[in-house]
Order: C-alpha cells, then sequence, then structure tokens
C-alpha cells in the first residue's frame, strides 16, 4: 500500500515502516518558531512545567514580527522578556526585525524538506510549500517542546488536489487558493492535510506555492504539501537527498478526497466579508468603493507579489481616494523589490512603502480602518476586526487583483484601468 | 462521571479566535485584562454576562483562525465550563484540553437549544436538555491523560517530578 506525503514524513520521523490516518504518534521536532506575541506566554509556561534546559537550542527560532517596530507602549516588554530567554538558555536564531516570521523560517534556511516543524502561530503551514510537515500549536504546547523535543500528532487523512494546465495571465496561486477555499469551506479540511500536485503546480516558484500553503489553515487543514523537485533545491540551497526525493505521494496511496482543476478555469476572485470560504469572483463585485488596499503578509508580500503589484501600476496612480500600503514580507525582499526597481515602480504610483514585518495584516498597525470603510487586501483572513473595527469590510484578493482596485478606486479585475 | 449543569450562551457557526479575542487586546499583560474582551468584535456586553459555570453551545467549527492560546485561557477565565460544538477548529480543540477546557463535540444540541435554558452534562456519556439526552463520543486516552492532570502544564509537572 502506498503512502501520502504526510505519512511518510511521519512514518520516516518516528523510524516506521508506514503509518496510517487516525493513529496518534509521538513525533521528534526538528525546528520550532516562536513569535512575539507568544514569548512571554510560552517562557512563563515553559517555567512552570519545571524545565531548566531547552532539548536543543539550535533548533528553536524566535522571530519578532507582529509588534515591530513597537505600536503599543506595552510591545517592548515582548522584545525584553524574548531576549532573556534567548540569553539564558542559548537561542542564537533571532531575527529582530528582519520580517515576517513565516517568510524567514525558509528564507533563513531553518526549514528543509521533510523537517517537521511546529511554530506558535497558525500560518505555520507555509513551510509545506518546501514539502515540510509544519503546523501551528500555542504556546503551552511550544513549552513542553522546548523542554523534551516532541509532541503527539494524530496523522491526518489526506485531500489530494491536483491542478493541470497553464494560468490565465493576471492570475495567481491567491485565486487557486481563494477558490479551493471557497470549494472545501472554512472547515473542510479540518484535521486533514492537502496535496497539491499537477503540472501547474510543478511550474509553479516556490513562492507561489507558499501563498497556497499558508492559506491552507484557512480550510481548516493541519498541513499543506508540495512535493521536492528542483526549485524546492535551489530555493533551500541544498541538494535533495533520497529521503527528500521520496515525497511525492505514490500511485496507490490512500487519499479521503481527490479535487481535480484545470489551471485555464481559474479567474481572479476575492474572499468577501466576513468569511474567507465566502469566495465570489472580482467580475461579480465589479464597482464597490474602497478606501484602502493593502499588498503584503505572509501570504503575499513576497518579491514576485510585489513585482506584480508594480506591473500593474507601472505609469499609472493610485486613485485620489484611496490609501495603497505595501509591506514587504522581510527585508531580503525590501532590498530585491528596491534593486529591481518595483519600489521605485509603486513610489511614484502613490504607494505607501512600510517596513517589513506584519504589518496591517494582524490590525495592530500600518493603516488600520474605522467603522464603514473598504479594504483589498492580500493577507490570510478577513474576520470581524482583523484590520481595525469590527465594522470595516475586508475582502482578500491576489496581489495583481489589488493594485488593479488601487488605481480604479473600487474593486475590478481590469488591468486596463 | 462528572456531571455539572450550566446556562447556555448560543454561538453561531465558525466563531474565529479573532472574535473570541481580538489580536489588539494580546498584549495586555494577563489572561484576566483580556476577558473584559472576549467576543467583543460580535457581541460587547457579552463578557460580562458570562456567569461562572455557563456553557457555551456553537455550530460548526468553532475557535477557527490563529493559533492564539488566549483564546481558550480567556473562555475559561470567564467561567465557561465547557464548550458543545458541532465541530472544533484543531488548533483551538488543541489548546482547550491542554487548559483544562472541556470541548465537546455533539451535532444535534445546537440546534435544539435556546439561550438562556440550562443543560447538564455526564462527561463522556450525554447532554440532558430538557429531559432528551443527547450522546457524546469519549475522548482519546492520551488528552483525558492530560485533561485528569488539570492540564499539559501539571502535565508536565509531573513528568519532571514536582507534582500537578
Amino acid at each position: 500500500m502506498g503512502q501520502t506525503i504526510i505519512e511518510k514524513i511521519i512514518s520516516h520521523n518516528i523510524g516506521a515502516e508506514s503509518v496510517k490516518p487516525g493513529e496518534i504518534v509521538t513525533v521528534a521536532v526538528d525546528r520550532v518558531m516562536l513569535d512575539d506575541i507568544m514569548i512571554p506566554f510560552i517562557v512563563d509556561k515553559f517555567h512552570e512545567m519545571g524545565f531548566s534546559k531547552l532539548w536543543d537550542p539550535d533548533k528553536v527560532v524566535l522571530i519578532y514580527d507582529h509588534l515591530v517596530p513597537a505600536s503599543q507602549l506595552d510591545d517592548t516588554r515582548h522584545y525584553k522578556v524574548g531576549d532573556e530567554f534567548a540569553k539564558k538558555y542559548g537561542i542564537k536564531n533571532i531575527h529582530r526585525s528582519d520580517g515576517i516570521c513565516h517568510q524567514l523560517m525558509t528564507e533563513a534556511g531553518y526549514v528543509k524538506p521533510g523537517h517537521v516543524v511546529f511554530g506558535t502561530d497558525s500560518h505555520t503551514t507555509t513551510y509545506g510549500c518546501v514539502g515540510a510537515f509544519s503546523t501551528g500549536i500555542g504556546y503551552t504546547e511550544m513549552a513542553a517542546i522546548l523542554g523534551t523535543g516532541n509532541l503527539w500528532v494524530k496523522v491526518p487523512e489526506t485531500i489530494k488536489i491536483v491542478i493541470e494546465g497553464k494560468l490565465p495571465e493576471y492570475v495567481m496561486s491567491k485565486d487557486i487558493i481563494l477558490r479551493i477555499i471557497g470549494d472545501l469551506g472554512a472547515d473542510g479540511a479540518t484535521y486533514k492535510a492537502l496535496e497539491f500536485s499537477g503540472q501547474t503546480v510543478d511550474e509553479m516558484t516556490v513562492s507561489s506555492r507558499m501563498t497556497m500553503a499558508n492559506m491552507a489553515i484557512e480550510a481548516g487543514a493541519k498541513c499543506a504539501l508540495f512535493t521536492p523537485d528542483e526549485k524546492t533545491a535551489e530555493y533551500c540551497e541544498i541538494e535533495l537527498d533520497k529521503y527528500q526525493k521520496s515525497l511525492f505521494g505514490d500511485g496507490d496511496a490512500s487519499y479521503c478526497k481527490v479535487m481535480t482543476y484545470r489551471a485555464e478555469d481559474f479567474v481572479p476572485v476575492m474572499a468577501c466579508p466576513s468569511q474567507v470560504d465566502k469566495i465570489r469572483s472580482v467580475s461579480e463585485l465589479k464597482g464597490i468603493k474602497i478606501d484602502q488596499v493593502f499588498i503584503g503578509s505572509c501570504t503575499n508580500g513576497r518579491l514576485e507579489d510585489i513585482q506584480m503589484a508594480a506591473r500593474v501600476l507601472e505609469g499609472k496612480r493610485v486613485s485620489s481616494f484611496v490609501k495603497l500600503i505595501v509591506t514587504p514580507a522581510s527585508r531580503k525582499v525590501y532590498e530585491e523589490a528596491a534593486a529591481c526597481g518595483a519600489m521605485k515602480t509603486l513610489a511614484e504610483a502613490g504607494a505607501i512603502i512600510t517596513h517589513p514585518g506584519c504589518g496591517l495584516c494582524c490590525g495592530r498597525t500600518g493603516g488600520i480602518l474605522s467603522d464603514g470603510e473598504r479594504v483589498v487586501a492580500t493577507n490570510n483572513r478577513n474576520f470581524l476586526g482583523r484590520m481595525g473595527t469590527s465594522k470595516v469590510e475586508i475582502y482578500l484578493a491576489s496581489p495583481a487583483v489589488a493594485a488593479m482596485c488601487a488605481v480604479a478606486g473600487e474593486i475590478t479585475a481590469d488591468v486596463s484601468q | 462521571m462528572e456531571q455539572f449543569t450550566g446556562k447556555v450562551w448560543k454561538l453561531g457557526d465558525d466563531i474565529d479566535t479573532d472574535i473570541i479575542i481580538p489580536t489588539e487586546y494580546l498584549a495586555l499583560k494577563t489572561i484576566e485584562d483580556m476577558k473584559l474582551y472576549g467576543f467583543s468584535p460580535l457581541r460587547p456586553e457579552l463578557a460580562a454576562q458570562i456567569g461562572v459555570g455557563d456553557v457555551i453551545v456553537a455550530g460548526k467549527n468553532f475557535g477557527c483562525g490563529s493559533s492564539r492560546e488566549q483564546a481558550p485561557e480567556v473562555i475559561k477565565a470567564l467561567g465557561i465550563k465547557c464548550i458543545v460544538a458541532k465541530s472544533f477548529a484543531r488548533i483551538f480543540f488543541r489548546n482547550s484540553i491542554n487548559n483544562g477546557l472541556l470541548l465537546i463535540e455533539q451535532p444535534d444540541l445546537y440546534d435544539d437549544v435556546e439561550e438562556g435554558d440550562r443543560v447538564t452534562v455526564t462527561v463522556n456519556e450525554e447532554i440532558d436538555y430538557k429531559g432528551k439526552k443527547y450522546p457524546i463520543a469519549s475522548l482519546p486516552e492520551n488528552l483525558v491523560e492530560i485533561l485528569q492532570a488539570g492540564g499539559l502544564v501539571k502535565a508536565m509537572r509531573i513528568q519532571n517530578g514536582l507534582g500537578g
């Protein structure tokens, strides 16, 4: 009997021939990611549990991103607690202002194909873009891992998603994952793994795969997995070993569901307020007036996203009544977007370009909105109150669509406007 | 088997973690500070109304969204004894068990129950509402161990020889 990718990773991790969905097993953790919002709670729980050392400081990565730079008076306490903890227990992998945790974990080389990784943020599913099993946990479980190096997991069932063909122009991987979330529903993949394959996925950049793995949690998924290939190897700066090369879904593996799409059928879509699975094609929403556009986040703040926005905005102006906020996902993305001229194009078009980090996505800083305002945003959640008051309407879209909307001052997927 | 009766607060489908405790309050120092803002985007008055021993009954996918463990901690701090929902999001489920907050999956109660009514829960057996019995499943053994220890912190303390 063949295995799915997640079954192969868990089997390899625990040294078993094979595992079956529903089995509860204890995995040895390869990497953990601790973020700034959760660090004071992790530290308290770690000490309450009675631990006096980390299981392996080199496997621990601490990233300040949600609260950088501080926007509330108490935020700096989180850096202080984190720095003290790192010093006391020998954590050397710290990023204080380099960008968003989920961008940095793969970009800075911490996560490799086949790894088992946990993080104190739900979008930890992102690292499935390089074929790692990664998922979000709470701070109490993180404290337990810091002390023990392991965690129990239930082997999930797998939903196989096959996409063949070539995407239409200005249709991005964001449109694919939004459509899939709409088809699955916000709880359609709860406790399950998503496994992506097909020609469209094979031809995608690692960055585009990141967008899809990032949003798997919005369908409730435990993780999302892509088979590591040559692009993955280049991105991770490694040669794939035998185990990493084996991380594909076997032909006779067992799937709880198979979904098949033709790339040519995808169109620009949006998730409408206030459910991530309330998906409509942009053409249905055309003409709705907007107040702000946000391009950034761990979902869509990478170089290709910023370059796409620049391509759309080249020689145009952001609508007079709209504020366009662009937030690179990392310092590296920021530098590359500056070097290739995309930042200049965006600045000339009237964009407000901010420091790398979570920014507006988590609604704490950099453009929060008020009652009655409407925003088109490239991040991953449009929940009530996510980016300001509970009377803000958030439409989630791709960077291409977001940039078009910024020019038009209303919802559109028409690049000529 | 443990049994208790509680007053019902009825919430809908997809009650996400940003509703349970919005990000802007996550940097408050304590859960006690945060709990005043519990459910504020949806029902700003609710946190003040919930009493100790009350029960939340909700639809599907309760606790979807972020991994913030403050969500179950805030609910527990408000005095909620247990949450009965059609289904739960997975990170919220783990976080709740790890904090000793009882979650019960029950597909039918939500459709029948009205806010303000009382339900009687017999853990791992059934829920009684106006004389009608709603069966509930038992939790897996490893989770029962954590719940019985009073949460993961206490379970780890025992493992580290410190006692719960």
